[in-house]
């Protein structure tokens, strides 16, 4: 059972990944890109690594994926010229494909990945907890390689911020805060005035 | 107000529960909704509905083709043709109301000097087919003829006021 | 893979889930459908109006009747619009509406799925519930639909963050990802619930909620004054009827998680109060779930009632500037409380 929805979910994700190279419209590219992430989280959960699998969904397919997503519906893509000069990209194309293939051969190689390098892992009990083991791993044994890694992705924020902020002195700006703040007292002012008698 | 009153006010979204409670009071308000085929809101003697034409209690009608509605009227509604009738008074051949025009301003019953053409109480009514919006003049008297006692009953009940 | 077929427990399992995912559906679909109804009623109380009342005895087969009006009606699809995507669109919005529940208890031991991963499996569900929408607003090849499509795509992933730190917060809390253990880490009385130690994370949840449904005082992305309905504008008949599921299925699940997580869930009130612990003993967790769901589905349609649209850029302030700093602080305290061991809630 478990080899039929192994080859089910495999012979989805090729799909979707070859369509994702394939297909012309870009936005379809995109959802079949979300497809095959889709199939290779259900692989995961397959490996018992339902961290991974649903970190996977909700980080790619959730929130990266729809940042693609709205980029490629915004854009307007005119795709005669990207087809243009097929034959003369060719030779070029080949050799990154093949020096590609040669260093996956080389690293992921029967040799240190074929069926008797690796062994079987054990099945785990039902009790057991992907995410507290992966979670004690990372803050114990990796833990400086984690922080380092989460410094990084903190300063990238903040660089890309401060690469779009821009004060500019003299321009009208709303400033939502001050809006909220604002109440009845500051803006009316109720005056008592004599009732008029109108003259005939 | 201090800075840190506002604060606590806004992080315990106190203008937001203000608001609730404002219409959370009128959940349990009186509903005033007229169940309208069952229950009728009461009208007014001068409420304008559907026009008719009267006549006078001699049976002879009212309307003597001055044309003053024809020339208020601000939606171009209404299209008169005349002609002398056969004992010399002057007569409408033709008074149209086009219903999809008229606004129901009420302007062609101030103006009409023999209170001919008049705004009645009905607001209920349809149609079917392209065309019968117009009220032809047969339809109009029809109408006055039908409702004349309501009609001349609100003019009673209006006539101090004007 | 036949000896799985041929074993009889192999099937067994299988219609159990079903049955199983039949029993939560089925009620799933008919508290919607009275979701609605309420929804009618209640503002249109809140508006002094009395509300849908013709439709069988007071109004009670109104849903029953817009139902039967929506299957009736023909499904048109715009010559310019992406068939295929147009047709994908209401699916995508519903089916993670739908899949989250597998995780969900709706009473003690009563859950389809009791993994452990359960909150992360939920707030990956909740996050896919987006693509129906900008799959929906794209595909119909309208303005007004596309708008909608972006101003929705955007609202949710900033509410995401909030509602994902918020999810910390319960998870540090109760230790815990399974949403069972959660709620049987507030076991004790209604102090201990999760609503009080976490009131700000609580707050921000249930608000970052309201806006990841898209409901008002967030509905930019229907703005009805604006962009029409915004991405449903081009549907019709029963797609549009699938985009009116995913919503108020959505508003329910919402509403559940909030319970589960911060109200107790299935856990009386009456908890650890001498007496009437024992008078209300008798009464099935699952009424209690069901009555506080109720609670917070007033709350959305109260708030809808009461509050005006929020101007998108407050929408994203409010989002990015204030729910993420607040949400984050508080998960700070939070530790401190935990390292501390503080009251009730953390030793």
């Amino acid at each position: 059972m478990e080899q039929a929805i192994f080859y089910f979910f495999s012979a989805v994700l090729i799909f979707a990944a070859g369509m994702v190279i394939t297909a012309r419209n870009p936005v379809h590219a995109v959802l079949f890109l979300v497809l095959a992430f889709f199939t290779s989280a259900a692989l995961w959960l397959l490996l018992e690594a339902e961290f991974l699998a649903i970190v996977l969904v909700l980080v790619y397919v959730g929130a990266v994926m729809v940042l693609f997503l709205f980029v490629v519906m915004m854009l307007d893509i005119n795709l005669a010229p990207l087809r243009e000069g097929f034959a003369r990209y060719l030779p070029v194309g080949v050799l990154v494909l093949a020096l590609v293939v040669l260093e996956m051969v080389l690293v992921v190689g029967p040799r240190l990945f074929g069926a008797e390098a690796v062994t079987v892992p054990a099945r785990q009990a039902a009790e057991y907890s992907n995410t507290e083991t992966l979670g004690e791993l990372l803050y114990t044994v990796y833990v400086y390689p984690f922080e380092v890694a989460s410094v990084i992705l903190l300063v990238a924020i903040v660089a890309a911020i401060a690469l779009t902020l821009r004060r500019r002195p003299g321009t009208l700006k709303q400033e939502v805060g001050r809006q909220v703040a604002a109440n009845r007292g500051e803006r009316v002012r109720l005056v008592r005035m004599a009732a008029e008698r109108s003259k005939r | 107000m201090s800075a840190l009153q506002r604060y606590i006010k806004s992080f315990l979204l106190w203008e937001l529960v203000m608001g609730l409670k404002l219409t959370g009071r009128y959940l349990f308000a009186r509903k005033i909704t007229v169940q309208y085929p069952d229950e009728k809101t009461p009208l007014s003697p001068r409420f304008r509905g559907l026009h008719a034409l009267r006549r006078y209690p001699n049976g002879e009608e009212r309307c003597i083709a001055c044309k003053r509605c024809e020339a208020v009227c601000p939606a171009l509604a209404i299209t008169i043709e005349a002609e002398p009738r056969e004992d010399g008074s002057r007569r409408t051949t033709r008074y149209d109301i086009d219903l999809f025009k008229c606004i129901f301003c009420g302007f062609c019953e101030e103006s009409c000097p023999v209170d001919s053409i008049v705004e009645t109480r009905i607001f209920e009514y349809h149609f079917e087919k392209r065309g019968e919006q117009i009220m032809t003049k047969d339809k109009l008297l029809a109408i006055g003829d039908r409702f004349e006692a309501q009609i001349a009953a609100d003019r009673a009940a209006d006539a101090p006021y004007r | 893979m036949f000896d799985w077929f041929m074993n009889p427990e192999g099937p067994m399992v299988l219609v159990v889930i079903l049955i199983k995912i039949i029993a939560l559906v089925m009620p799933l679909m008919l508290g919607v459908a009275y979701l609605t109804f309420a929804e009618r009623k209640v503002i249109a109380y809140l508006h002094v109006r009395v509300g849908p009342n013709r439709v069988g005895p007071r109004g009670w087969l109104q849903p029953i009747a817009d139902a039967l009006k929506l299957v009736m009606k023909e499904l048109l699809v715009p010559s310019a619009a992406n068939r295929y995507l147009f047709m994908l669109g209401p699916v995508m919005a519903i089916a993670p509406a739908l899949t989250a529940w597998a995780v969900v208890p709706v009473g003690e031991g009563m859950v389809i799925a009791d993994i452990n991963a359960g909150l992360l499996f939920l707030l990956a569900m909740t996050s896919m519930g987006v693509y129906g929408i900008i799959v929906a607003g794209w595909a119909s090849n309208s303005k007004y639909a596309f708008l909608s499509a972006m101003r929705a795509g955007a609202q949710m992933i900033s509410y995401e963050i909030a509602m994902g730190f918020a999810l910390v917060g319960v998870l540090m809390a109760a230790g815990s990802l399974n949403l069972s253990q959660i709620v049987m880490a507030q076991q004790g009385s209604i102090l201990h619930w999760f609503w009080l130690p976490l009131l700000p994370l609580f707050l921000v949840y249930f608000i970052s909620g309201v806006a990841e449904t898209n409901r008002s005082p967030f509905d930019v992305a229907e703005g009805e004054s604006e962009i029409v309905a915004g991405f449903h504008v081009e549907y019709s008949g029963m797609a549009f009827a699938v985009f009116f599921l995913a919503e108020y299925a959505n508003m329910i699940l919402i509403a559940t998680l909030t319970a589960l997580l911060f109200a107790g869930g299935w856990l009386s009130p009456f908890q650890g109060i001498p007496v009437l612990e024992g008078l209300f003993a008798w009464v099935p967790g699952t009424i209690w779930l069901l009555l506080k769901v109720c609670v917070f589905l007033f709350c959305f349609l109260w708030f809808r009632a009461t509050f005006p649209r929020y101007r998108y850029d407050q929408i994203m302030r409010l989002g990015w500037k204030v729910f993420i700093p607040v949400t984050i602080v508080w998960i700070f305290v939070e530790g401190a409380a935990v390292l501390a061991g503080l009251g009730p809630w953390f030793d």
